[in-house]
């Protein structure tokens, strides 16, 4: 690891102050991925601002109708909180589906957030890579792409967003709340990740210097028919390579609302609100799933060797929803039940 | 390259008390082992891949190679050096033994506070509930059976108990 200064932070203005004193600067709060990707030298900061000690909300509160994560509250504890297991039971899922639990007792919610790809070319430091150093090209694009989008790519990067948390965010309608140079902002889910476009250096919406320090969840938690399905290379502790989170609201045998968000396929947490309204109204059968499937993957771009991905994503979202209606069913590890 | 910033720093591993000057960008890993000597507790990949620098911090498992030591003023740590009371075994050190659990043993430290910590959690009934949370835990030789086995044992005296 390069040499770098130290700062435990003692107000989020003095977070936010110290950290864009500094073009190099940098939070760290669980440390689980800033780490790592100072240790491959894929992150360089010159001074790394500490956070923790900013971590005075607890670990979920109640905000209006629904709740208010702490940003600074770790994965785990977040998971096995009584209300989220209770009321966000999809949220406690997808967390549960990621990492492994030693990762999930020091990452935080904010930086579940903040990750970046695990693209093999982003880590690798002598390969060019639009997202760490634009402008010299992407080599997933003609390399090997197995773990690679199918949506929402550019012709500079076709990484994927790694997150489990967010995918259940996305489906939950969370919105993020920030803190910087510019005041507090509250910041939908749908517009905090980016696409890569002409910009691919750039995961987030965040200006510089901004901090997170919370995330609401709204008041409708889909805790009597939701799923989530992760499919991966190994069972346990790997990124997934397509993940679903389905969310229903029934009326007798009717959808009166669905919400279904993908994993794994894209630069963010994928939405399609056309599949989401092709689904209300209908009855909760397989062949509508499957209708709905093709609206989300409609556009799919796949490359040499991930051309499995669209029909391994539209077999997933079918069988998540079907796991959606019977919750309990759900096997550890987000796995697939019957 | 800056000047060296050197940052006091205080915690508790095993039940002692040690103050160390390091440097931002140690982690606790590298400083239990090349500093305090505290090598019970390995490197393997380094980057939070396989489990093997686990230790307790505050009671819960987390991988000592992507935990800096200057963030873990007034922590307290437990190690595999710290596990055994009166020099008698911890129950699961005993099992790993009785279950033929390692073979090169040099996941076993990380095995054993993690599994140390899992069983503190609570989280995990069922035996595919105990892997699935002991997955951030790998061990090339193929013991995992065995492992699952030896904490299974521990587990189930536990709730029989």
């Amino acid at each position: 690891m390069h040499n770098f200064r130290y700062k435990a932070a003692t107000s989020v203005s003095d977070a936010v102050v110290e950290v864009n004193q500094s073009a190099e600067g940098q939070f760290v709060a669980g440390g689980t991925n800033v780490l790592d990707l100072m240790k491959y030298f894929v992150a360089k900061p010159e001074v790394l601002v500490d956070v923790n000690p900013l971590n005075s909300l607890p670990v979920v509160s109640e905000y209006k109708e629904g709740v208010r994560l702490s940003a600074f509250a770790t994965n785990a504890d977040t998971a096995y909180h009584p209300i989220i297991e209770k009321r966000y039971p999809l949220l406690s899922k997808a967390i549960l589906a990621g990492a492994s639990a030693q990762i999930r007792n020091m990452a935080t919610n904010g930086g579940n957030l903040l990750q970046r790809t695990r693209c093999y070319y982003f880590y690798d430091v002598n390969t060019p890579c639009n997202k760490r150093e634009p402008g010299t090209g992407c080599s997933a694009i003609r390399g090997y792409n197995r773990m690679m989008a199918i949506m929402g790519t550019s012709e500079h990067c076709i990484a994927v967003f790694p997150s489990d948390m967010c995918v259940a965010l996305a489906a939950l309608g969370a919105v993020v709340n920030t803190d910087g140079m510019q005041g507090k902002r509250e910041i939908p889910f749908a517009d905090f990740h980016r696409l890569p476009g002409d910009h691919p250096e750039k995961d987030n919406n965040l200006l510089a210097g901004e901090l997170i320090t919370g995330i609401d969840l709204p008041a409708e938690g889909f805790a009597e028919h939701y799923a989530y399905l992760k499919l991966r290379d190994r069972n346990s502790y790997a990124f997934a390579l397509v993940s679903v989170a389905v969310v229903f609201r029934l009326d007798g045998d009717l959808i009166s609302e669905a919400r279904i968000a993908l994993g794994g396929i894209a630069h963010k947490p994928w939405r399609v609100l056309d599949a989401e309204l092709y689904l209300q109204g209908k009855s909760a059968t397989v062949d509508h799933f499957a209708a709905a499937a093709e609206i989300i993957l409609q556009g799919a771009k796949t490359f040499e060797f991930n051309s499995f991905k669209p029909e391994l994503a539209r077999r997933a979202i079918i069988r998540c929803c079907k796991m959606a209606l019977s919750p309990d069913t759900q096997l550890p590890g987000a796995q697939p039940s019957a | 390259m800056m000047d060296q910033q050197l940052i006091s720093t205080s915690f508790t591993i095993n039940r002692k008390e040690y103050k160390v000057s390091v440097a931002p960008w140690s982690s606790l890993l590298d400083v239990m082992r090349e500093t305090l000597d505290l090598t019970g507790t390995k490197k393997g990949c380094d980057h939070g891949q396989c489990g093997a620098c686990t230790v307790l911090i505050n009671g819960k498992r987390v991988l000592s190679c992507l935990t800096l030591a200057v963030m873990k003023e007034g922590a307290e740590i437990t190690t595999i050096e710290g596990i055994a009371e009166d020099g008698k075994l911890h129950p699961l050190q005993q099992a790993f033994i009785d279950h033929d659990a390692f073979q090169c043993g040099y996941c076993t430290p990380g095995q054993i506070c993690s599994a140390i910590g899992m069983l503190q959690e609570g989280k995990a009934q069922s035996r595919a509930e105990v892997k699935e949370l002991m997955s951030g835990n790998l061990c090339r030789c193929g013991a995992n059976t065995n492992i699952i086995d030896a904490i299974m044992e521990i587990k189930e005296g536990a709730a029989h108990a």
